[in-house]
């Protein structure tokens, strides 16, 4: 006899073989799973609802994965032998009832039990955020679900750009990008999706090089207008999550308003001089709703009251904090990780480098996101300061 | 009368000599920005309106709660309470 089978008729004495019927009966009664082949071979189909933990980590993520030691588990492999090889395994590591699918996936197949091909990440994918697949947090069912994701940024300013390249490089697989303007040179201040080279382009069309530049592979989508009610609603269809980083009240109102109505989570930061604040408006959240813009602000200050254009400006340094913390929660709604700063505003002082977080509570009287609340419609302020953001 | 610390936002500075916080007397959040008022006339004028109430653009923090959440203006304070002035800002892009 071959060390090999000496080695399985041994484990065999101590892990149960189940037939593919038996494996199916278990997991619709809250069995985990689990399917230890490599990439190559899942790619080309695993049973439905499996756990796909590669032999090579299985020891090192089961327990991220199933931390009740008591839990019964079902290992899978092609044949049966690796799944016994893995099933001893865990045994020894201490969970408690541990099986293993004799003919594995081909037999499952056999029998004509429902099998899958998973979406997965290609190669080159992988290679790219491989620092997020090792993260549980993200992993690849994240990553799979950041490249499905659809981004609306207003702005391709001093937000938008830190935002921009960021939720490009995280792998978010479609953004789409609102401005009007063209990129002006004192804009390269903080505006870092802009070059030098672009002064004069198209903002949108800059910042899709600088994108593409860092990541060939999501679909920028531009928008070259000035958003207002009657392009609102076109624009903002199909998108997941908005991240408001646009420099003036009649924009910012608007976004709110169609946010409101769509029930899109809008994230929202703002700049002047050295003061950020950030926040997350979602008053269609489930479970958990939050208030809107006009629930902090039920109206824009007249142009009187409002701070002086002379007056404005920013350092170039700040809406690159708030872009970036805009984009950290934005990474969150879609993975649906975390605590959102929801309900909380976000101040960020960086001349006396202090971050203070104030409770913000739904307004239930709110015109627009009040349980019940008829949808107002959409007002276009008068625009009467861009302020330097 | 307790001594409270006022924050006074970026924006609102030049109504208030430059100063990033204030402190002043008061019994409660309406007290004390009328204490400040009495020095900084055109710093009330964009914190309150003529009826005594917060402006719809600004909001008025006790700690981390908005005041609007507690007893609004008639809030009371206690000594070394911190009151945050917040405008809407809109800067963003541009």
């Amino acid at each position: 006899m071959r060390a090999r089978d000496r080695r399985l008729a041994d484990i065999r004495s101590k892990v149960p073989e189940v037939s593919p019927r038996e494996a199916l009966d278990l997991q619709r009664s809250g069995a985990a799973l689990i399917d230890v082949r490599d990439a190559a071979e899942v790619a080309q189909g695993s049973p439905g609802g499996a756990l796909r933990l590669d032999r090579g980590f299985l020891e090192l993520r089961i327990e991220e994965a199933i931390p009740d030691l008591d839990r019964t588990l079902v290992v899978t492999c092609a044949s049966g032998q690796r799944s016994l090889f893995a099933a001893d395994d865990l045994r020894r590591m201490g969970y408690r009832d541990v099986r293993s699918l004799a003919g594995g996936f081909n037999g499952w197949k056999d029998e004509g039990l429902p099998f899958e091909i998973p979406k997965m990440l290609n190669a080159d994918a992988r290679e790219r955020y491989s620092r997020h697949l090792v993260m549980p947090e993200v992993g690849e069912a994240g990553q799979l679900k950041l490249l499905e994701s659809r981004v609306l940024l207003i702005g391709a300013g001093g937000i938008g750009s830190p935002a921009a390249l960021y939720l490009a490089a995280a792998g978010v697989g479609t953004l789409g990008i609102v401005d009007h303007d063209v990129v002006d040179r004192s804009n390269l201040q903080r505006q870092i999706l802009h070059a030098d080279e672009r002064v004069g382009v198209s903002k949108v069309a800059s910042a899709r090089e600088a994108v593409l530049a860092l990541n060939p592979a999501v679909n920028v989508i531009e928008h070259p207008l000035r958003l207002e009610s009657a392009n609102v609603e076109e624009v903002f269809e199909g998108y997941d999550v908005v991240v408001d980083g646009s420099d003036n009240f009649a924009t910012r109102y608007l976004v709110n308003d169609a946010c409101v109505k769509h029930r899109i989570p809008n994230v929202h930061g703002s700049v002047f001089r050295f003061e950020g604040q950030v926040t997350v408006f979602w008053p269609a959240r489930e479970g958990a709703p939050g208030p809107c813009y006009r629930c902090l602000y039920p109206e824009p200050p007249p142009a009187e009251l409002a701070p002086s254009c002379a007056e404005a400006g920013v350092l170039g340094i700040l809406p690159g904090v708030v872009g970036l913390l805009e984009a950290v929660e934005t990474i969150k709604i879609l993975l649906g990780a975390g605590d959102l700063l929801v309900g909380r505003l976000l101040h960020y002082d960086a001349l006396s480098a202090r971050f203070t977080e104030f409770r913000q509570a739904r307004n239930p009287e709110c015109r627009y996101c009040a349980d019940g609340a008829e949808f107002p419609g959409y007002i276009d302020y008068q625009e009467f300061c861009a302020l330097a953001g | 009368m307790s001594s409270v610390i006022v924050r006074i936002p970026t924006p609102l500075r030049s109504f208030a000599g430059g100063q990033s916080e204030i402190t002043a007397e008061g019994a409660d959040v309406g007290a004390v920005l009328g204490a400040i008022g009495a020095d900084h006339p055109e710093l009330l004028a964009r914190i309150m309106k003529d009826d005594g109430q917060p402006r719809e653009f600004v909001n008025i923090y006790l700690g981390s709660d908005n005041v609007r959440t507690l007893n609004g203006m008639d809030t009371p304070v206690s000594e070394g309470d911190v009151l945050s002035v917040l405008p809407a800002v809109a800067g963003g892009a541009a």
